[in-house]
């Protein structure tokens, strides 16, 4: 079999810091745009764990759970950004603490 | 096979008068309510009637099932009735002086504002009593045992904005308590050495167990624990100091729970358990010795009283010591004789002392009234028949129950002449307080001013401008009327001892009829002349009386100085209140107070929750600032919270390793 050139532990540590990255964005930032990158760097950290995990153990159920988390974040980043518009609009900010109310 | 009768209904009857009264009635008026009132009593005593004419063609004791109750592996209870000669006669007794009663209230409270209140409450006093006289358990008996006690504690407090009517029911039903608790504490015998409470299962097993002193100590515990029972509900010594401070009810009321029914229940209930008394020759003894000093004790202090209402029920206590006398010297059937007379005698004295009260406008005291008979004949001609027949002159009713008390008392195996003496003296006590109450009520003038104070009256039902005394309406007469027929003929079914024979099938095993049957020739001259005894002292009672109340009233003040100390302790009834207030309610109330007011619920259970609550709300104090509403900072707890997940995880699997 091929080796691996790149070890298991490798992949984990940088998926483990992304994840960490982006944790650490969603608690300290206040601009609604850039949590909102944050989420999609702690989902694409557990992608990368998947995929690794998958072609580690060569099972194909990790790259399949990619493609749905994918989808997932796709959609939601249609949504979200839609929200994060129609908020702009009305408020004319994306501080997240000064919005803190459901309705106007 | 027995033909059905139907009896659940004699009870239900009365149940649904008290229901409909009872929710329907403040919205009706007073034509309707009574309606319902005597329709549905009325139909109870129709019943009952009716099950007396058919009363020869039944194989008796009749059963009938009515509905399961409780049904566990080796005890069943069933609400089921129970028909032989003695709940008969309980039957007709309760329908029908409870309906003559209804009518007479019908007069007496017209006035009052929770006329439905009242009607519908004595309705619910028929349904229970009568479910206490025709059930076939001893459970379903105490249901209406407890029934009519609770009846009785909401017609006592019926005028309940009155302090002392409050605490005289709330009096009745606590020292009802301390009997029920014996009654009760029998019943666990009953079911833990028998284990059956129906009548029938239980008399059977009495009667085959082995004599010995095993079995005989059994009976007598449970004979003496019913007997408990009985001296709550009858007022007998010493559970008897509710009885005149029941007295606060409406008449009508003291007439039919006070006189002629409710109390009489112990002594149904003791003759009911003849089984079980005919085998406990102790527990028999303690009867008649409970019944004797009751009889001569009440009928002392009954001397010194000035209100009519409590010196009838003095009375009444002391005429239920007769029925126990005589229960417990083993003539059962003389005991419901003369529960049967005195129904009718008693519950006439008490409705004639309400007509009385109601003539003078509220006013109780006997020492403002006087010549009533010019201004309420019927009253007067009809409590005249009462007195004479509880006094015991032939051939009223009340003689010939009372001479067949005091005969078994003296001939019976279980009586002896102590009993018998004990008991003519109290029948001359009887008769002289009753020919005091007769002539100081009816005779000489009338003492009362023209206009009697209104308001503060004790039986006060809304008279205004009362000017002389006046005779009560027709609705009132009229089982006035009846009672007096009764009182004077009711006593002659004892003649040629046919009421001992009718009862005779029910008492079998008891020794009553045993001795009925030895009377030979010396016997009946002996019994001669103990009748003459008993006459001539109802007779003396009588001249005492006319000589101290009519033709010398200066004496009895005098009698009552020379006597001093003793007058003050006759007249405050034996300070028997105030021994038991500090014998008995004094500790209790200080003991509740401060170790269990103060102690226990203070500081134990009250400290508990309030310190279960102050915990609370320190701690959420503490906790609420977690809840802030910033976003990012629950998600920093999530984050926190999984980090320590994790680290639990990865610890608890190098740990495993």
């Amino acid at each position: 079999m091929v080796p691996s050139y790149v070890p298991l532990s490798y992949y984990l540590l940088l998926s483990g810091f992304l994840f960490a990255c982006g944790v650490v964005g969603f608690l300290i930032k206040r601009n609604i745009i850039t949590i909102f990158m944050s989420i999609e760097l702690m989902l694409n950290g557990v992608n990368l764990s998947f995929v690794a995990f998958a072609a580690h153990w060569h099972a194909l159920a990790g790259q399949v759970f990619v493609f749905f988390v994918m989808v997932v974040a796709a959609a939601e980043a249609a949504v979200g950004l839609a929200i994060i518009i129609a908020v702009y609009r009305t408020r004319e900010t994306l501080n997240v603490d000064q919005v803190n109310l459901l309705k106007l | 096979m027995n033909p059905n009768l139907n009896l659940w209904l004699i009870p239900v009857l009365p149940l649904a008068g008290a229901a409909i009264n009872g929710f329907l009635g403040k919205k009706s008026s007073r034509r309707a309510v009574t309606t319902v009132a005597l329709f549905f009593s009325g139909a109870a005593f129709a019943m009952a009637l009716w099950v007396a004419v058919r009363f020869s063609s039944l194989t008796l004791p009749y059963q009938e099932f009515f509905a399961h109750w409780i049904r566990i592996t080796g005890f069943s209870a069933d609400f089921a009735f129970y028909l032989d000669q003695l709940s008969l006669v309980m039957l007709l007794v309760v329908t029908g002086v409870g309906f003559l009663i209804h009518i007479y209230s019908v007069g007496y409270m017209w006035d009052d504002l929770s006329y439905y209140r009242f009607f519908s409450y004595l309705n619910l006093f028929m349904f229970f009593m009568l479910t206490l006289v025709l059930a076939n358990n001893y459970l379903l008996m105490f249901i209406g045992w407890e029934g009519v006690g609770l009846a009785s504690y909401l017609l006592i407090g019926f005028w309940f904005t009155k302090d002392s009517a409050a605490s005289a029911g709330k009096k009745a039903f606590i020292v009802n308590r301390i009997g029920d608790f014996g009654f009760l504490i029998a019943l666990f015998l009953l079911i833990k050495h028998f284990g059956s409470l129906n009548f029938e299962q239980v008399f059977n097993s009495v009667g085959h167990l082995t004599v010995g002193t095993e079995s005989e100590a059994l009976l007598t515990a449970i004979g003496i624990l019913l007997m408990v029972g009985a001296c709550g509900k009858s007022a007998q010594i010493p559970l008897y100091i509710w009885l005149p401070d029941a007295m606060e009810g409406p008449t009508p009321v003291s007439a039919l729970i006070h006189a002629a029914t409710m109390v009489t229940a112990g002594v149904y209930m003791v003759a009911r358990s003849h089984a079980i008394f005919d085998r406990a020759p102790t527990a028999l003894a303690v009867v008649a010795v409970i019944g004797t000093l009751t009889a001569f004790f009440a009928a002392t202090i009954g001397i010194a009283q000035t209100d009519i209402k409590k010196v009838l029920a003095y009375s009444t206590i002391s005429q239920l010591g007769y029925m126990f006398m005589a229960c417990g010297v083993g003539a059962f059937s003389a005991g419901i004789f003369h529960l049967m007379t005195h129904a009718f005698f008693k519950g006439l004295l008490f409705l004639g002392a309400g007509s009385v009260i109601h003539a003078v406008g509220g006013e109780q005291d006997m020492r403002k009234m006087g010549g009533l008979r010019l201004y309420a004949p019927w009253t007067f001609l009809t409590m005249t028949v009462a007195t004479f027949a509880i006094a015991g002159f032939p051939p009223l009713a009340g003689f010939f129950s009372k001479d067949e008390i005091l005969w078994k008392a003296f001939s019976s195996e279980h009586g002896s002449w102590v009993f018998w003496l004990i008991g003519v003296i109290t029948a001359f006590i009887t008769s002289f307080y009753m020919f005091r109450l007769w002539f100081l009520t009816f005779l000489g003038d009338y003492r009362g001013g023209e206009v009697v104070q209104h308001g503060a009256s004790h039986d006060d039902h809304g008279h205004n401008g009362h000017g002389l005394p006046h005779e009560s309406p027709m609705v009132m007469i009229v089982p006035l009327a009846v009672l007096a027929v009764l009182s004077f003929i009711g006593g002659w079914v004892g003649i040629g001892n046919r009421f001992e024979n009718f009862l005779a099938p029910v008492f079998q095993t008891g020794t009553a009829v045993a001795t009925s049957d030895v009377a030979t020739e010396s016997m009946g001259h002996l019994e001669l002349y103990l009748t003459l005894v008993s006459i001539g002292a109802a007779l003396l009672g009588f001249y005492l009386a006319y000589l101290l109340y009519h033709k010398r009233q200066d004496l009895p003040q005098k009698i009552a100085d020379s006597l001093g100390r003793f007058y003050l302790a006759v007249a405050h009834k034996y300070y028997v209140d105030e021994l038991y207030a500090t014998l008995f309610v004094k500790p209790l109330v200080d003991g509740s107070t401060r170790i269990l007011w103060l102690g226990v619920d203070r500081n134990i259970i009250d400290a508990t929750v309030n310190d279960a609550g102050d915990g609370a709300r320190q701690v959420s104090d503490e906790v609420r600032h977690m809840q802030s509403g910033n976003i990012r900072s629950y998600a920093g707890w999530i984050a926190a919270g999984s980090a320590a997940v994790i680290a639990f995880m990865i610890w608890m699997w190098t740990e495993a390793r």
